[in-house]
């Protein structure tokens, strides 16, 4: 165990360094001036010189690569050109407030699409699967964008019980676990669990309807078995790819949701990141791309550890 | 007898204290939902356009010229802001002399004075200063572009040279707002010792300041969460009596999207918001909020193309093309919120100047126009015009120009539509008609902003504007423009200078760079519990007279 997790945090490493090439180019090979954010589009060519001179925009792609990299191992990641603010800080607050909706999103949707899928799959082709299929593909198919608009109409417009926008009365930065936050909360992380749920019902329904046509299933029923003793089977064998698939939902969910952050101005990774892309920040947008792409990478080993320590075969491969 | 003087006296304690207490009960708060994505920077030179000036720079900072705000109908001109009068040095016109206001302060207590002046106008000019701010220079720099350097002649005289001479300048530096030297330098001196580079100490000395401004305006910043809100608290003792707040508190929150902010204002989370949504506007209405709009200082055009084989070089074909949109249909089809051009500027304003070429809807006159210029129903002129589906000023740009494509069509045009990113569309603009971006473009629709002289009309008709210098895309200006230009910057009356502007206005028209469509309002929305707005002919608005019921 010890040898298969060392060995897949070694495999990080060049994954780590790829990502971060990749960061660097795409953000640098899109079109555009890098400087848009504070240049008016009648800047003369001098003024732009002089700028991109001081940014160091000037200099060769590998130098900037490198100066930034070096930078950005020790924790580093610039300062964002629109508001030069340090680029670290600005993400990590934002990676706070994403963590504090899709942990909340979470919660929601692996309960209730966990429960779902289970129920439906248990009682398959019976009414509550079908109920149950139902919700999880409107779960799955349904805008989020657009059910979030809908949800602050009805629910902030209309009844007037939850704000439509903010994360919190004094902003994220006051951010505490109280109704006065909490308030906030609710309306964006219904609306970003919805297809986390959709999908682990789906997952876990056809998991569980599988596992139980096994003949495992019916050796444990003739043992005399009672129904929950083999759902604890079921479940124990459902879980390592229920928790795969959650794991990527978590990973999804904890790169924000660009829709959903910007419709409920919740200030997390996705609002940053939609903001470094519209104002073409690139120190904002290669930093925040670099952090979400290593938050994937370092979850994806978590999850593979844990895959493997419930399923000791997996570690042969 | 001794419990109950006890108890008299601390009933009487608690009266006094909750009397004194009560003003911080009764403290007003004015919460605006903006379209920027993020807080306008806070430093004193804001970005994210005019609404960064609107927000975060006019009720912050004062500039050494202000415009007057306090007209719904009159046009917004100069007026004396922290300079009460400047004069051009007739022997050298490129030295202006400004005379301070006195006993102005910052928020921090220091003095304003010709030393903060210099101290100003160098944080963007002189890349040697120690206090040179380099994401400030390009939203200053281009606003003032004939500015060069200042220099003290005593606490409450400066110096300003410009590099030739300029009668634009007093409406420019109403673009200069001025920071306190004193607070920026304590910040500056508190950065981490850690920190050696003298650029990276400023840089950050800049960010401690954007977190803690210090201005003169009647606003004072208080709370900064980035990305979040801004909050100002009233400056008491703001110089200008007519200007100082009665609202305690205001609370700047970005809210780009149209559709949160319309929610977030039927919601009673924010008093006023941007740009409604425009199908949201009866609705606003139905629930007591009040919508305030006037025409703005803003063209939405076509531009033309001044390049050989343009077909836009037959001045018959241009007057026809702005005799060939209803403009008044147009206005319907935007609910309303359009105001309809006469020019570059509309009659009544200082630089009208009573063209011969009246800009109307006269689809007959129009179509004869055309048939004299060799055109007609079998042998429509072929034009494209390169837009963008969405950005800053340009309003409904698809939906509008389709419109005109339609209407065009009735006079004899074959219009087509290149439809671009709004970036890639601003970029093109400044590299003009013949660049490659411009992929044959006979025409380019980017809005702007009049709200001075050159940005108005000096740099599409200047033929020293050409690109890239500016944003003459159409390469259009002769030996005349250039000469309207030269006698509009050298007049250093301001009724001369007005006078000059309006004969270079008169020909604008008359010549027709342009197809005129339409001028933004700027709808914005507010609770009835905000009153004593002014909303007037501007790109800004002054939030310091409004009052805000409890």
């Amino acid at each position: 165990m010890l040898i298969f997790t060392l060995r897949r945090i070694a495999y990080t490493i060049p994954i780590m360094l790829g990502v971060s090439l990749v960061c660097f180019a795409l953000v640098h090979i899109s079109p555009g001036d890098p400087l848009v954010s504070i240049l008016p589009p009648d800047a003369s060519v001098d003024l732009q010189q002089q700028l991109m001179a001081i940014y160091g925009f000037d200099r060769s792609y590998p130098e900037q690569f490198i100066r930034w990299l070096s930078r950005a191992l020790q924790g580093d990641l610039g300062n964002s050109i629109a508001t030069g603010r340090p680029v670290t800080s600005e993400v990590m607050n934002a990676v706070g407030n994403t963590l504090i909706l899709a942990v909340t999103a979470t919660i929601i949707g692996f309960t209730f699409g966990g429960l779902f899928g289970f129920v439906a799959g248990f009682f398959r082709d019976s009414w509550i699967d079908k109920l149950a299929s139902t919700l999880a593909v409107v779960g799955v198919s349904v805008p989020h964008y657009w059910l979030g608009m809908v949800l602050v109409i009805v629910f902030s417009v209309e009844l007037g019980w939850f704000p439509a926008t903010g994360a919190g009365p004094g902003g994220s930065s006051q951010w505490s676990w109280d109704w006065d936050h909490l308030r906030h909360l609710v309306l964006p992380a219904v609306t970003m669990s919805v297809i986390p749920m959709g999908i682990v019902a789906r997952t876990v329904r056809a998991l569980v309807a599988d596992i139980l046509q096994q003949e495992f299933v019916t050796g444990l029923r003739a043992k005399g078995l009672l129904d929950r003793g083999v759902l604890a089977h079921v479940i124990k064998n459902a879980a390592p790819t229920a928790l795969a698939v959650m794991g990527l939902q978590l990973g999804y969910l904890l790169g924000g949701s660009i829709l959903i952050e910007t419709v409920f101005s919740w200030p997390g990774t996705g609002f940053l990141l939609g903001q470094a892309i519209f104002q073409r920040d690139l120190p904002l947008l290669q930093g925040t791309i670099l952090v979400l792409a290593m938050f994937f990478v370092i979850l994806n080993l978590v999850v593979d550890v844990v895959q493997s320590a419930l399923d000791p075969r997996l570690q042969r491969g | 007898m001794r419990t109950s003087l006890l108890r008299t006296t601390a009933a009487a304690a608690l009266v006094a204290t909750l009397s004194v207490a009560a003003p911080a009960w009764a403290q007003t708060t004015l919460t605006i939902g903006m379209t920027a994505a993020d807080i306008p920077r806070t430093s004193g030179q804001p970005d994210q356009g005019f609404e960064g000036n609107r927000f975060t720079g006019i009720p912050m900072y004062d500039a050494l010229t202000h415009w007057d705000l306090s007209s719904e109908t009159d046009p917004s001109v100069v007026i004396p802001g922290l300079a009460t009068e400047w004069t051009v040095n007739p022997d050298d016109p490129t030295r202006w002399t400004f005379t301070l206001r006195e006993g102005v302060t910052f928020h921090d207590g220091s003095p304003f004075n010709a030393a903060a002046v210099v101290w100003n106008v160098e944080k963007v000019l002189n890349d040697q200063a120690p206090h040179f701010a380099p994401d400030q220079v390009g939203a200053t720099t281009s606003r003032m572009p004939t500015l060069r350097s200042a220099s003290v002649i005593d606490d409450y005289t400066v110096e300003l040279v410009t590099s030739q001479p300029d009668a634009f300048l007093p409406l420019n530096m109403t673009m200069l707002f001025m920071a306190s030297p004193t607070h920026w330098q304590a910040l500056y001196d508190a950065v981490d010792a850690s920190v050696t580079d003298p650029a990276e100490r400023a840089a950050a000395a800049w960010t401690a300041f954007a977190a803690d401004p210090s201005g003169t305006g009647p606003f004072m910043g208080d709370l900064l969460v980035p990305r979040e809100r801004f909050e100002m608290v009233r400056n008491p003792n703001y110089w200008d009596p007519a200007r100082t707040p009665t609202i305690d508190r205001v609370v700047l929150i970005p809210l780009p999207d149209a559709n949160a902010r319309t929610a977030a204002l039927l919601s009673g989370q924010v008093d006023w918001i941007e740009a409604p949504a425009p199908d949201a506007i009866p609705r606003i209405e139905a629930e007591g909020n009040v919508i305030y709009s006037n025409p703005q200082p803003h063209v939405w055009p076509w531009q033309f193309s001044f390049a050989e084989d343009s077909p836009w070089l037959d001045r018959r074909v241009r007057h026809a093309a702005n005799l060939c949109v209803n403009r008044e249909e147009l206005q319907v089809l935007l609910g309303g919120y359009m105001g309809i051009p006469q020019g570059t500027v509309n009659e009544g304003h200082p630089w009208w100047g009573n063209p011969s070429f009246e800009i109307t809807y006269d689809p007959d006159a129009a179509r004869a126009l055309m048939e004299e210029a060799g055109f007609g129903p079998g042998n429509p002129l072929p034009v494209t015009v390169q837009t963008s589906a969405s950005g800053s000023g340009q309003m409904q740009p698809v939906t509008m120009n389709e419109y005109i494509q339609q209407s065009l069509a009735d006079c004899f045009f074959d219009v087509t539509l290149d439809v671009i990113e709004w970036n890639t569309l601003f970029t093109n603009w400044r590299q003009g008609a013949l660049s490659e971006g411009s992929r044959g473009a006979d025409a380019i629709n980017v809005s702007f902003a009049t709200m001075d002289p050159f940005f108005a009309m000096v740099r599409f008709v200047s033929t020293q504007t050409f690109p890239p210098v500016s944003n003459n895309w159409g390469y259009f200006g002769n030996d005349e423009f250039d000469a309207l230009i030269a006698e509009a910057r050298t007049s250093f009356d301001a009724a001369e200078r007005d006078a000059a502007l309006a004969r270079l206005h008169a020909r604008v028209v008359e010549e027709a760079p342009f197809l005129w469509v339409a001028n933004d309002v700027g709808p914005r929305a507010m609770s009835p519990a905000v009153g004593n707005v002014v909303q007037p002919k501007s790109w800004f608005i002054d939030i310091a007279p409004m009052t805000m019921a409890d």
